[in-house]
């Protein structure tokens, strides 16, 4: 799959190489059935519909959670995340967020403060960790919201959101979860972590395709509280000129990336096959292994928990005296590695990280990197420290 | 009512058309997506097509798997 001279660390920004099932799916979708699921009754466009089915049953798999119908398939998390915060939150409604935020969140999230939403950012600590004791005290009376991300994208640290969900549901609040950097990558049970609202990528860990995602509506939030982003045409209720209040119809209008989500499905069920818990142990222990070559390596400083369990295999780094633009453009130009360095849309992190403006470098492995390609990087920037 | 009468299942929507066949098909049900019938309704999708003998047992495990329905058509 990948050339001999490419090694490819930039499974954050999206997962590459995929699993072969996934083109395979997405061909054997194109060349075999290509109809608009939903639109039609001929047999072609029932074979559409009965994929995208398919498709949200895996994703409840996944999750656990209980409702295929409350599986709303968008573009990425980033439409996921809008739809919720802009069909949700009035001026004077109150919403709750941490420093680590990628600008997903943390974009809406600002421009609905300038229209009168009220929003708290938790401070994360400078590894990138949340005391979660910092949420209790600052809900108020007109609090309606934690809206928070799962594992940041730019060190990688967890964040604790099934306390989140503990809390939130004392105080009858809904939670917004940004899974983004964790989803397939490492379990996520919205039954079991309290999460009303679970917003995913495609494209990352779940192997699909760039321009699949979504958005999971818990049984706790009346779809009716959440207007839609875009309204349109859904094959349902078309005598009407209002759009439909029934999921997952009120919130997909017009034709979905049904090809796309072929890839998803495929995706999703190599993951299952596999069990997100082994295949996080994998990447955890080459995680591991980048973090302690990483950090041994003089001038080298290595930003978060440097502690696989806490974090996903998401490692940045800065080279002392080395900016990480020309740190990025030597790893790829010298040694053929491709990485993501800068901001990563995320500067509240880098603020919280203390990297602020400069940026750092991301590797970021996948399940295809092997432990001797790991080695190979860490050479790589042991080579770029001297 | 005979065995070989048909009934269609009518959903607000092809999405939990879809969902009920494959519930009703784990259940051992024999059912078969068709176009709705334009009589009966201006859906652009489909509707599921039972034996009408099996529409109660049928609406039940739709009932318990939480897909609503529109409405029950008896074909003549």
């Amino acid at each position: 799959m990948t050339a001999p001279s490419l090694l490819y660390l930039d499974n954050a920004a999206t997962s590459w190489p995929k699993p072969p099932v996934v083109a395979e799916a997405m061909l054997r979708f194109m060349e075999q059935v290509g109809a608009n699921p939903g639109r039609s009754g001929h047999r072609l466009s029932i074979e559409a519909g009965r994929l995208v089915e398919s498709a949200r049953e895996s994703v409840c798999s996944l999750f656990n959670a209980p409702d295929p119908l409350r599986v709303v398939f968008g573009a990425n998390v980033t439409e996921a995340l809008n739809l919720v915060l802009y069909g949700l939150l009035r001026p004077g409604d109150h919403v709750i967020t941490t420093s680590m935020e990628h600008n997903a969140m943390m974009r809406p999230l600002r421009h609905l403060e300038r229209e009168g939403v009220e929003l708290t950012v938790l401070p994360c600590r400078a590894d990138g960790t949340l005391d979660i004791g910092l949420l209790q005290p600052a809900i108020r009376k007109n609090t309606v919201l934690i809206a928070m991300m799962h594992a940041s994208n730019v060190a990688g640290t967890l964040l604790p959101v099934a306390e989140a969900g503990r809390i939130a549901r004392q105080h009858g609040l809904l939670l917004l979860v940004d899974s983004a950097a964790t989803a397939g990558a490492v379990p996520i049970d919205m039954e079991a972590c309290a999460i009303d609202l679970l917003a995913f990528t495609g494209h990352k860990s779940l192997f699909g395709p760039t321009g699949t995602g979504g958005l999971i509506i818990g049984e706790r939030v009346d779809p009716n509280r959440i207007r839609p982003l875009m309204r349109g045409g859904t094959g349902s209720r078309s005598e009407y000129e209002e759009q439909p209040e029934f999921l997952p119809d009120r919130f997909e209008s017009g034709t979905l990336n049904v090809v796309g989500l072929a890839g998803l499905n495929a995706g999703i069920d190599w993951i299952l096959e596999r069990g997100v818990v082994a295949l996080q142990a994998e990447l955890r222990e080459k995680t591991q292994a980048l973090i302690d070559g990483l950090k041994d390596i003089p001038g080298v400083q290595v930003h978060g928990t440097h502690d696989a369990r806490w974090q996903t295999a998401c490692v940045s780094f800065n080279v002392e005296g080395l900016s990480s633009s020309e740190a990025g453009f030597r790893l790829d130009e010298e040694f053929g590695i491709q990485v993501r360095i800068g901001l990563h849309c995320a500067p509240a992190a880098h603020r919280t990280l203390g990297t602020f403006p400069a940026g750092s470098i991301r590797f970021a492995p996948g399940l295809f990197t092997s432990r001797a390609e790991i080695e190979q990087a860490v050479a790589a920037v042991r080579s770029l420290a001297r | 009512m005979t065995a070989s009468e048909l009934s269609v299942l009518i959903f607000h929507t092809s999405n939990h058309a879809f969902r009920a066949e494959k519930l009703l098909k784990q259940a051992d049900f024999v059912c078969k997506l068709v176009p709705v019938p334009r009589h009966l309704s201006s859906e652009c999708g489909v509707c599921l097509r039972l034996e009408t003998a099996r529409v109660e047992a049928a609406l039940e495990v739709l009932k318990a798997g939480r897909v609503d329905i529109d409405r029950v058509e008896r074909l003549s």
